[in-house]
């Protein structure tokens, strides 16, 4: 890893704030569609477009928004939908803890900023300018604010448009947060103990389902499957934390 | 304020925790147990299975099929790619069965 330098040519400033956006624009075609889905389905389950807005605006999480729209739906109560966002976005702590060795060169309210429009993609672009050329603020907030952007515009242009769709069943629509979740899971696999945490997870989730009932299934079935982590868990095995 | 709001700014904090939280607790703590590090890394796994076990009973063989085939594809492909295809295998089955 490259100290950044903190003193900037006018020309190093140009190309960090360029490689940033060169960096992200093939992201922004994956996060378009996800963003705008979000916005569709939000207005369809009977959000405003202020709603809508300050719920992007402020928790800028997809995957855990989704579940929260999921969870809005079945009327669980509120404790359990911030309880379960909170969950699903946990994997950011790994994130804060890898990126915060890199931020050397930022202030504490870069960091403050920084830390807010830190997603999977800008962590990932961030750990691999750190390593080659060294991580400054310019590159690190013209990649975090265009995607950022993106997200909010392609929220809105969902929420605008998602209604020229008639019959979201005829799409499948009306399935895709399943099938979305189930797909990020499989994304995991390659984890220590994958296969045992998911079993054990689907199988006290619907065990708890069943009898105890929506939504506790979320919490009790989650936390079967972090005790299983747990129990299987090697010393050899403890990833370090940087 | 309503509750809606309030709702989305509690999901928005303790979204910011998560983004901020390790760095925040790492560097005033060193090391952590082994098992608690293995069960901090398992959370999105395990809960994110947890929250979408219900729908393999509460739909019809289509819809079991199509998050099967949504697992299956993530195993290779990206997340957007397994979803977009599964969608695809979905209103197929729908339409067969």
């Amino acid at each position: 890893m490259k100290t950044a330098g903190l003193i900037l040519s006018d020309g190093e400033l140009r190309r960090d704030v360029l490689d940033g956006i060169r960096d992200v624009l093939p992201i922004t075609l994956g996060v378009l569609p996800f963003a705008g889905v979000f916005g569709a389905l939000a207005i369809e389950r009977g959000l405003s477009l202020g709603e809508l807005t300050l719920a992007s605006m402020t928790i800028y999480a997809g995957a855990s928004q989704y579940a929260m729209l999921d969870l809005m739906g079945q009327g669980v109560p509120p404790w359990s939908i911030v309880l379960a966002v909170f969950a699903i976005n946990f994997r950011h702590l790994l994130y804060s803890a890898s990126l915060g060795r890199r931020l050397a060169a930022f202030s504490i309210w870069q960091k403050v900023i920084a830390f807010f429009l830190l997603v999977d993609p800008l962590f990932a672009s961030a750990e691999t300018r750190a390593f080659k050329q060294g991580l400054r603020p310019a590159y690190y907030f013209s990649y975090g604010t265009f995607l950022y952007a993106i997200w909010m515009a392609s929220n809105f242009i969902g929420a605008l448009f998602g209604s020229l769709i008639a019959d979201p069943a005829a799409f499948g629509l009306d399935f895709i947060l399943p099938l979305y979740f189930t797909g990020l899971v499989i994304g995991f696999h390659r984890r220590p103990n994958f296969l045992p945490v998911l079993v054990i997870s689907i199988a006290a989730s619907l065990a708890v389902w069943f009898t105890i009932g929506s939504p506790w299934h979320i919490s009790l079935g989650g936390l079967a499957g972090l005790l299983a982590a747990a129990l299987l868990s090697k010393p050899g095995e403890e990833v370090g934390h940087g | 304020m309503d509750d809606l709001t309030w709702l989305f700014l509690a999901c928005a904090a303790v979204t910011y925790l998560t983004r901020c939280g390790r760095h925040v607790i790492l560097s005033r703590f060193g090391t952590i147990h082994h098992r608690v590090s293995a069960a901090l890394d398992a959370v999105p796994t395990a809960v994110m299975a947890a929250l979408v076990a219900p729908s393999l009973v509460t739909h019809g063989p289509a819809e079991v099929l199509a998050i099967l085939v949504s697992g299956l594809i993530a195993l290779r492909a990206p997340l957007m790619f397994s979803v977009a295809v599964s969608m695809v295998v979905l209103v197929g089955l729908r339409t067969l069965i």
